[in-house]
């Protein structure tokens, strides 16, 4: 069935350009841009909105097999097409971990049973995450692993890293590494300096993230293996990051939403929401990684969404778990840069959408003719003050609960079908 | 008097007046105290419970001879004998404490604030006795008060505090307590030992004892605390005593008049060696003792009145 979405702010972050007009889809795909619309086809004024093609989120954890109190596929699948991702990207740091072809073809299928947003699943590098014995890398390829990654379980031991990569580098496979010194971090809830001193945090120098860059990056060049490094926090590790990337090794870096717009202080009293891992950096660092994902240099931002139920949050900040739920706050959060003449619009669809749908070479993220209508309409300047509670994930961990946001999803659609919202008020 | 907190988790949120008013009420404890006078009991009828996660015995005996000496009720609960042990979270224990409706909660808990995670949860006033790497109120005020006693002030004063830094609430707290009136900080210890980012404490920091002394009114000496060395921070005892142990000779370089302090339990030998210790021309070891008692009880005494006056309904006039 047609449909015309017009009067729209269409964001290209392939040409990098926003214009007015309107969208022409078809069949599940973008059939033309910019053009008008035949009479005929159905039609939905976009009032002026902007209209980008749909977040494409990599490092999402839904919390399946294992702890689905936290967070199922399908209330995953809610809150991404709320937040306008139209593509999750799943990690393999469940209980039991994504680690044989028959626990992903499990995921697999919950993922196509209880969620309208597009799922793709990461599976483990190594077997039960615990860095010893590589997983069946060709076998989980062939079950549709879009790549391979321990997640925050560093892979201590080099030479099983370095077989794993070698392996999976005949087979084209995308290892996504957490660069981080597990040494220095063990223990660690906060980033070594002023603050952390005087809140007696146990904390870890930054250092320790680019000593795991350095030793990934040495990796990459011995085995030639395909390298995504899941979060660069740190300013000290941009300058190995650019080297890696000007001598022509096949490696790419994220960023979570969480490290360019909050930074070490916003834990004030000991507030757990706001213990994410890596910890929380400081301003300094959060500037040095806006400016790298505006220059490019850092490709992704994604939410690391990582849901938390209420009771492991409740504790002495060093005793409580890590991470930060959200699908739903990306965008509005990302929405924060551009507001303050930080990044542009085609600048950050260009690492939200476009980068990472390159890079696991998914056909998304790209606003032209025969692309798949992977779409988000959203204003970027609605107010809203966020209410956790209101929340479609099953956990309400976000750092952003009664912060001021601008920036809300008017419309979500995947494949060309309406997934969330449409009215004007959705 | 002034004093305007419904807790006393830290030195940081305290005003300096706020700190005044506390000395100097306990002040009068002291003196109450030495002369065996009893004080009035404005503790009576209410109940005070110690909370310890850490083993204490010191601060937990202050504390309840405190609490005792004003009238309160006073109730030990040690970790072992609690259900944390049972696997229990910290806010339920807390939430099973708030229900027998205490007016006194001293806890001591071993990460960094944990104390302000409880205080948030209850109706009663709670009181930091130790929390992680972050705060120990009145160990610092105890301290504060033995200065004034011993230099006649509490401010415009040298003080070096000297071991490890990194592991102490006790030099946090005394960091916050000696900046906010007005005193010239230095902290001296082995790089391994002192926390990154000292430097932006507004303190000079040394890892030469002779330099760091040099001309210092006081000189508060840290328990090194062998139990949170998980790694090794430092090569050998003989070695750390020699290169930042409090002996004679280092001592020499401070002002003739400086004293000594020391939070206690010592390690004689490792820190502090255990003539100058004992010398009762320098230390005040023993008197930061009696103060600490002291300072407990005022800041029982003014967090009660607090109390009181937030439970009191306001009388309506007829």
């Amino acid at each position: 069935m047609a449909l015309y979405l017009g009067n729209a702010r269409l964001i290209d972050p392939e040409a990098g350009t926003v214009t007015t007009g309107g969208v022409m889809l078809d069949k599940g795909r973008i059939v033309s841009v910019g053009a008008p619309p035949p009479d005929v086809v159905e039609q939905i004024d976009c009032a002026g909105a902007c209209l980008a093609p749909g977040i494409v989120d990599i490092g999402v954890k839904v919390c399946e097999p294992g702890e689905r109190h936290k967070e199922s596929f399908r209330s995953a699948g809610l809150a991404a097409a709320a937040g306008g991702v139209t593509t999750m990207v799943t990690r393999p740091d469940t209980d039991p971990a994504i680690d044989t072809p028959e626990i992903l073809e499990f995921v697999t299928r919950r993922a196509r049973d209880a969620a309208r947003v597009n799922i793709r699943h990461m599976a483990a590098l190594t077997k039960g995450r615990a860095g010893r014995e590589m997983v069946e890398i060709s076998f989980l390829l062939d079950a549709g692993a879009i790549a391979f990654s321990d997640c925050d379980h560093v892979v201590t031991d080099t030479k099983v890293l370095t077989r794993a990569m070698t392996y999976a580098r005949s087979l084209g496979a995308l290892v996504i590494g957490h660069p981080q010194e597990p040494g220095l971090s063990l223990g660690a809830a906060a980033t070594a300096g002023k603050f952390a001193s005087l809140k007696g945090l146990p904390h870890v120098s930054p250092m320790a993230e680019r000593i795991g860059l350095d030793r990934d990056i040495g990796l990459v060049e011995m085995t030639g293996v395909r390298y995504h490094a899941d979060q660069i926090t740190t300013a000290r590790a941009l300058p190995p990051l650019a080297r890696a990337k000007a001598n022509g090794l096949d490696v790419t870096a994220g960023v979570s939403i969480h490290h360019l717009t909050l930074n070490e202080f916003d834990v004030g009293d000991y507030r757990t929401f706001f213990k994410v891992k890596p910890p929380l950096r400081s301003e300094d660092d959060r500037k040095a990684m806006v400016e790298a994902v505006a220059d490019g240099l850092i490709d992704v931002i994604s939410s690391m969404h990582t849901p938390q139920d209420e009771e492991s949050k409740r504790l002495p900040f060093d005793e409580a778990a890590s991470g930060a739920v959200a699908l739903e706050t990306l965008l509005p959060a990302a929405l924060r840069l551009f507001h303050s003449g930080e990044l542009t619009l085609p600048q950050l669809f260009r690492a939200l959408s476009l980068n990472p749908a390159r890079r696991l070479g998914l056909d998304a993220g790209r606003l032209a003719p025969g692309a798949p209508a992977d779409l988000v309409v959203f204003d970027p300047d609605a107010p809203f003050v966020l209410d956790r509670f209101a929340l479609r994930s099953k956990s309400k961990n976000t750092p952003f609960d009664g912060a001021r946001m601008q920036g809300k999803v008017r419309m979500t659609l995947v494949a060309g079908e309406i997934v969330h919202g449409m009215t004007a008020d959705a | 008097m002034i004093f305007g907190q419904d807790h006393l988790l830290g030195i940081e949120p305290l005003h300096p007046d706020e700190i005044r008013s506390l000395l100097d009420l306990a002040d009068r404890y002291a003196e109450q105290n030495r002369s065996g006078q009893r004080p009035d009991p404005v503790l009576a009828g209410l109940t005070q419970i110690n909370m310890f996660f850490e083993n204490s015995t010191r601060t937990q005996a202050s504390f309840e001879l405190a609490g005792k000496r004003l009238g309160a009720d006073v109730m030990n609960m040690g970790v072992a004998t609690s259900s944390v042990k049972k696997g229990e979270t910290l806010i339920d224990t807390a939430l099973t404490l708030n229900a027998m409706r205490p007016d006194l909660l001293v806890v001591r808990h071993g990460s960094s604030g944990a104390v302000n995670l409880l205080a948030s949860k209850v109706n009663c006033a709670v009181l930091n006795a130790g929390d992680g790497r972050h705060e120990h109120p009145t160990q610092a005020l105890l301290d504060a008060l033995t200065i004034r006693r011993a230099k006649g002030r509490l401010h415009r004063l040298t003080v070096a505090i000297c071991g490890d830094i990194a592991h102490s609430r006790v030099a946090r707290s005394n960091i916050h307590l000696l900046g906010k009136m007005e005193n010239r900080v230095r902290l001296i210890g082995p790089p391994t030992l002192l926390p990154p980012g000292a430097v932006d404490w507004g303190v000079e920091v040394f890892d030469d004892m002779a330099e760091g002394l040099a001309g210092a009114d006081v000189v508060m000496m840290l328990r090194l605390q062998k139990e949170r060395m998980d790694g090794g921070f430092i090569p050998s005892e003989r070695e750390y005593f020699h290169r930042f142990g409090l002996d004679a000779e280092k001592l020499a370089k401070a002002r003739d008049d400086a004293i000594v302090m020391h939070p206690g339990p010592m390690n004689r030998g490792v820190e502090i060696d255990g003539t100058i210790a004992d010398d009762i021309n320098r230390s005040v070891i023993q008197e930061q003792v009696e103060m600490g008692v002291a300072v407990r009880m005022a800041a029982m005494d003014l967090l009660a009145r607090n109390l009181k006056a937030r439970n009191t309904p306001r009388r309506v006039m007829v």
